[in-house]
């Protein structure tokens, strides 16, 4: 070392769920950062979550000056959060500095003036709790309580420039105007933080969706683009960290049954144990009953499954799974199956995902099933429907548990939905069920489209299914055009002349 | 004569503008009060958590304790008029009024 080499800015983890992911890390220790956003973008949130996460995760202490909000109503707003603002104030891990407006007492403006008070009430807080992390919410509200626009330029960026000599990781917080436009209402607020990061809460399509856009770091690291963010009770801001999953998974060759004896030969001998399946067919075409063998499946083996269902109650599940000689409540009485049912609409697909990782750790189940997944479509945008699928099969596969997920074609007779368009790539195995229409009446086909890592069988077999489930057949040799929905009988002889063409490998 | 006005001064350390209101502040004072006043000037450095009780943001700032109603003057006290009808003393522009005196 000598006296040209400079240190690395570091960074402080944070705390926020998926922040850290973003941020390369967190966010710059020792630095200022304006969070900017539109009215309802969650600014205050982000910034008492800053110290919250500091004071949890960390035991940092932390100073909030509010410019806007009493303390009073933060700590009451805060609390849905699970956040005792007021204990952790006894016991002095957090202090505010209240620069909220006074309404009781007129103000009269009478010469020159700084914020020299503010600074030195702000300085105490932090010397008197050891706070090294601090917030100020909100910037913009400053101008709004004073007079002298001049004179609170230059004062911003003497508290920066203070907070900085304190030593403080600080979060700034900024109104903006509009959602793509400029960074902050009085255009002085980007230039006082070294970092900026916006918040937005976009309507598109009659739905909200909040991002978080990580704008400037001076001289380190950070992913680009927006990311999907939603907020929650008991959680707070929570970040889908999507380009920053990391496909790190590893793989296993054990492989587990699907609850169906055919259906596993037809895979090479049964599903990858840390695989994502998808099941894909129209309504009605046996979906449903492929997820409670893969339940069933599980639960003989002692596996914990877990199940989200989008469509059926749980009655109805119970009721459906009798019909197939399941008995889904004895494995709930035996703690092996959990079921979690949920409207699509109750809420967003953020918080759909939120609720599904904290379901999945806290059951800790071997078997995960979805069913179905293109329900959320309906709650959800194109991109935020996208981004839902990519985050559950990423979380999923850090898991290295099996999941199976269904989704359902737009037409009785084949084509592809949504789901498939996104998530196909993601998944190791598609089973595709379609109908097949012969003679006037309609058969069922079952197709192992895809296996990753696996020889598997390339036939479509017809299957039937009854009070004791699924019972997969003989392939339909004598038909073509199934996957296109235009099945068409050929003859024997045009069979035989075209499989002396192709000579497929006899080990399949 | 008595006290009639209790006069809490904020400022910050030894700055110009903070002893250009202590200094704006005797004289407008002595001008109009003639000794009916007391004045406690308090230094944020040295007492921030008194400022901090006070939710005092800018500095000088001036809190008319007494008489009621309390009031906040901002600033170096420069203007004396203002500071004069903020503390609800009558300005030298209605004295002249009073005195007979006309406006140009």
């Amino acid at each position: 070392m000598n006296e040209y080499t400079l240190t690395p800015i570091s960074k402080i983890k944070t705390g926020i769920p998926g922040f850290d992911n973003i941020t390369h890390g967190g966010l710059p220790k020792d630095r200022t950062t304006l969070i900017s956003g539109t009215a309802g973008s969650a600014k205050t949130v982000f910034a008492v979550q800053f110290l919250a996460a500091g004071i949890e995760k960390s035991d940092e202490a932390g100073v909030f000056v509010t410019f806007e909000e009493s303390p009073a109503d933060i700590r009451q707003n805060m609390a849905s959060f699970g956040w005792d603002i007021r204990q952790w104030e006894e016991r002095g891990q957090w202090a505010f500095v209240d620069a909220s407006p006074q309404i009781a007492e007129e103000i009269v403006y009478a010469g020159s003036y700084d914020l020299g008070a503010l600074l030195a009430r702000i300085e105490y807080a932090v010397n008197k709790t050891q706070a090294s992390r601090v917030a100020v919410d909100s910037l913009g509200a400053i101008f709004t309580q004073l007079t002298d626009y001049g004179s609170i330029r230059h004062e911003l960026f003497r508290i920066a420039s203070a907070l900085k000599h304190m030593g403080v990781t600080a979060v700034l917080t900024a109104e903006r105007i509009n959602e793509y436009g400029e960074i902050a209402r009085y255009g002085v607020e980007e230039f006082v933080a070294d970092n900026v990061i916006i918040l937005r809460n976009v309507l598109d399509d009659e739905k909200r969706r909040r991002t978080i856009e990580i704008l400037k770091f001076r001289g380190t690291s950070h992913q680009k683009g927006e990311y999907p963010f939603t907020i929650m009770p008991d959680f707070g801001i929570s970040i889908i960290p999507l380009s920053a999953i990391e496909l790190k998974q590893s793989s296993s060759d054990i492989r587990i049954t699907s609850g169906n004896e055919k259906l596993d030969d037809m895979c090479g001998g049964g599903f990858f144990r840390d695989s994502i399946i998808l099941v894909s067919g129209a309504t009605g075409t046996g979906k449903t009953l492929m997820v409670t063998e893969f339940i069933a499946g599980g639960a003989v083996k002692g596996e914990r499954c877990l199940l989200f269902a989008f469509e059926e109650s749980r009655e109805q599940l119970f009721r459906n799974a009798t019909g197939w000689g399941v008995d889904f409540r004895r494995m709930e009485e035996e703690g092996l199956l959990k079921l979690v049912c949920r409207y699509p609409e109750v809420a967003g697909p953020e918080d759909h995902l939120i609720n599904m990782k904290a379901e999945i750790e806290r059951f800790a189940p071997n078997r995960i099933a979805v069913d179905s997944l293109s329900a959320l479509e309906r709650v959800a945008t194109v991109k935020g429907f996208r981004e839902f699928v990519i985050g559950l099969t990423s979380f999923i596969k850090h898991q290295e548990t099996a999941g199976l997920f269904t989704a359902t074609t737009p037409s009785i007779m084949g084509g592809t939905s949504v789901t498939e368009a996104h998530i196909s790539t993601v998944t190791d195995s598609i089973i595709m069920l379609h109908y097949v229409e012969m003679y006037g009446e309609m058969r069922r086909g079952l197709t192992v489209l895809k296996m990753r890592g696996s020889m598997h069988d390339k036939n479509i077999r017809e299957f039937s299914i009854d009070g004791r489930g699924m019972h997969i057949g003989k392939a339909f040799n004598n038909v073509t055009g199934i996957l296109v929905g235009n099945p068409t009988y050929i003859s024997q002889s045009e069979i035989e002349r075209v499989s002396n063409l192709f000579q497929d490998d006899p080990g399949v | 004569m008595g006290v009639e006005y209790i006069l809490k001064l904020y400022v910050t350390g030894q700055t110009p503008r903070s002893q250009r209101a202590i200094e704006n502040l005797y004289r407008t004072c002595e001008e109009a009060l003639d000794g009916r006043y007391n004045i406690v000037i308090i230094d944020v450095l040295e007492n921030p958590a008194s400022a901090e009780e006070e939710k005092i943001m800018a500095t000088p700032t001036l809190i008319k304790i007494a008489p009621l109603p309390l009031r906040r003057i901002i600033g170096d006290l420069s203007d004396t008029e203002k500071v004069l009808a903020g503390l609800d003393l009558p300005t030298n522009h209605a004295r002249q009024m009073r005195r007979g005196g006309h406006l140009e």
